[in-house]
């Protein structure tokens, strides 16, 4: 077999495609055994969501979403192939998506503001969960 | 894998060549990905605001807790495990395509294609399950005093807070954006599986023909990938935000 060649104007420099599949198949490792550890977490969650508190329960949710993050960037990175990619482009795709870190955190945040303008009439009155029916009556 | 060896000093926005060393094709297919993943990234936001903005929104440990041919069994995030791992699974093949390609390997390609299609078509048929299986399973929910009998649809919610009703602890209607935002997510991301079925499909049948060797490389495989393993990307962001937090 002889490896691909082919006379792109736009590709100056040409690719060396000799390695083997090992790096390939090491990532589907990484990939496999980080969802593993989410789903422990998450199954945390779920088997003591009631005895353990609300900051434990909030970390334990952020540490998932950084596992999240360190998935994206190996399957981008290595099966997406950006990684060998130059510079250049590299940040070309990279730069703008800094745009979702003001998207989260700004929107995240005015959902909770709407939580807490209901549950306090817009803030007239002190805060006040209504549940549908009070417990105990029936 | 593969490495480019770039000589140093090299002036990339002097003229005369493309200063991203990267075909026209892929760069567009890496823009276009970029604008679908705002997109998505849109739509997982508006469902954050909405979950943050309610005091109370189903728990997804509780509401996806069933598995085919398990009966009533309890078995929060198995069955979303199995669909996260064969997307994984149908990535690692799809990379195993592009590499065999990179080596003008014909019949290595067309067996990492094929096992990818498969991939995609098992994916797709386990999202059907879990759709059919919520739209249809019934659960009681407290309406109006009298209990009803209430399937999880982009109208309907079922799994709201529980009151006490006649000695038992009952549902009540919760906010119905929890229906609309994971049908319509979920369904967009199917979407784009299935899309990228069809996608590998033509690739497939266009490698069996032998269209990629007579043009002396393969880089359509090269386009398709990057298109299967943003959909794989997605996924693990939708699974994040619905299944795990």
């Amino acid at each position: 077999m002889s490896a691909q060649h082919f006379d792109n104007p736009e590709v100056t420099f040409q690719p060396d495609h000799s390695g083997g599949t090992g790096k390939i198949w090491k990532i589907f490792w990484v990939l496999s055994i980080l969802t593993i550890i989410e789903l422990a977490m998450g199954y945390f969650l779920y088997a003591k969501g009631n005895d353990i508190g609300y900051i434990t329960v909030l970390s334990t949710k952020g540490a998932i979403a950084l596992l999240t993050l360190a998935k994206a960037y190996y399957i981008v990175s290595v099966f997406m192939h950006l990684g060998d990619e130059i510079r250049n482009f590299i940040m070309t795709i990279t730069v703008p998506l800094i745009l979702f870190v003001w998207f989260i955190i700004a929107f995240l945040a005015d959902g909770n503001s709407w939580k807490n303008l209901r549950n306090t009439d817009g803030g007239s009155r002190p805060s006040v969960i209504e549940q549908s029916a009070p417990k105990g009556h029936h | 894998m593969s490495t480019t060896t770039i000589p140093a000093g090299t002036k990339w926005w002097s003229g005369g060549k493309s200063p991203f060393n990267i075909s026209y094709g892929k760069v567009m297919m890496w823009y276009f990905l970029m604008s679908d993943a705002f997109t998505f990234g849109a739509f997982l936001i508006s469902y954050g605001t909405i979950r943050f903005s309610v005091n109370h929104w189903a728990d997804p440990n509780h509401v996806f807790n069933a598995f085919p041919f398990a009966g009533h069994a309890n078995l929060p995030l198995a069955f979303v495990s199995l669909m996260t791992f064969i997307l994984i699974f149908s990535s690692v093949t799809m990379v195993l395509a592009v590499h065999e390609g990179h080596q003008m390997n014909r019949k290595g390609v067309e067996k990492y294609m094929l096992l990818t299609i498969i991939g995609g078509l098992a994916f797709l048929g386990c999202q059907a399950w879990e759709w059919t299986h919520l739209i249809t399973g019934t659960h009681d929910v407290l309406v109006n005093g009298k209990l009803e009998q209430w399937g999880t649809t982009v109208t309907k919610n079922p799994w709201g807070p529980e009151v006490l009703h006649n000695g038992q602890m009952v549902a009540t209607p919760g906010p119905i954006a929890f229906g609309g935002y994971f049908f319509g997510i979920t369904g967009f991301h199917g979407f784009h599986v299935f899309s990228g079925v069809v996608i590998n499909i033509v690739m497939y049948i266009k490698t069996k023909l032998g269209h990629f060797d007579q043009r002396g490389h393969y880089e359509m495989i090269e386009k398709a990938g990057l298109y299967w393993h943003f959909v794989d990307l997605v996924w693990v962001f939708v699974f994040l935000c619905f299944y795990l937090v």
